[in-house]
């Protein structure tokens, strides 16, 4: 899909929205890892798989959103 | 980066110009005037590598939870631990499973009916002493207790089950014969 250029404030604002959104993806990822961790060695192995692909699916958000980052917008 | 400012005062240890040393000196300096500020660019970049390295660390725990899966349902070795006529129904034996040095406790509860669990408690690994007529296994390092019946945590700071020990009586004899899945 081909964008129209953004002017230099617009695409401050994206970045930053950008920016915003992985953080917080970061955060969850991280969440993840420690409630993961705690329940693994707490015996229990039910959430390791939905927790490996809640993840997996978080980055996949964050690596879409960087490609379009770098890719798209860095043009 | 060789600069001309004046606080630029480090050398690389092997005395070599700063452009034939190696790309990670460079990204990162000593010196205050060499070192660039990080873009918003550069930062979601090191976001995205870290997010990475979480799903590496979810694989990693999904992996060790399959090997001890596999592990778990391995059989393991039966092995006799006491006659059903040594145990009067209150009564308890130590004893060694599946290997040396991992001490379990066996109760007889009632004429029929027996119980054994892994000794180290689930805190701090005190070793839990069974106290059939208050119905528990008291640890005494920090008056945590189990129940009987289930080995759950009923007090105290121990927050895991023990691991209960599957068991099977023939001819007379108690036989300790593997580990009830998901209490290891």
């Amino acid at each position: 899909m081909n964008l129209p250029p953004f002017a230099r404030s617009q695409r401050l604002t994206i970045v930053s929205g950008i920016l915003c959104f992985v953080l917080i993806l970061v955060v969850l990822q991280l969440w993840l890892l420690t409630a993961t961790m705690e329940s693994f060695l707490g015996g229990s192995d039910a959430i390791v798989v939905p927790a490996a692909l809640a993840s997996i699916g978080c980055f996949a958000l964050n690596f879409g959103l960087l490609h379009f980052f770098l890719r798209k917008l860095d043009r | 980066m060789k600069t001309d400012d004046p606080d630029h005062v480090s050398k690389s240890p092997d005395g070599r110009d700063a452009r034939l040393q190696p790309a990670w000196r460079e990204q990162f300096p000593v010196d205050w005037p060499t070192d660039d500020f990080r873009s918003r660019r550069d930062f979601t970049k090191l976001l995205g590598l870290t997010s990475l390295a979480f799903v590496a660390g979810q694989l990693w725990i999904a992996l060790l939870s399959l090997r001890r899966r596999a592990k778990e349902s391995r059989s393991l070795p039966e092995t006799e631990i006491a006659s059903v006529a040594e145990l009067p129904v209150g009564g308890s034996k130590v004893f060694d499973y599946p290997r040396s040095g991992a001490a379990c406790v066996l109760t007889r509860v009632a004429t029929d009916r027996f119980v054994a669990y892994g000794q180290k408690c689930t805190h701090l690994s005190c070793p839990v002493i069974p106290r059939p007529e208050r119905n528990r296994l008291q640890c005494p390092c920090h008056e945590g207790a189990f129940d009987l019946a289930t080995g759950e945590p009923i007090a105290g700071p121990p927050r895991r089950p023990l691991p209960r020990l599957r068991l099977a009586i023939r001819g007379g004899s108690v036989f300790a014969v593997g580990l009830e899945e998901g209490t290891l």
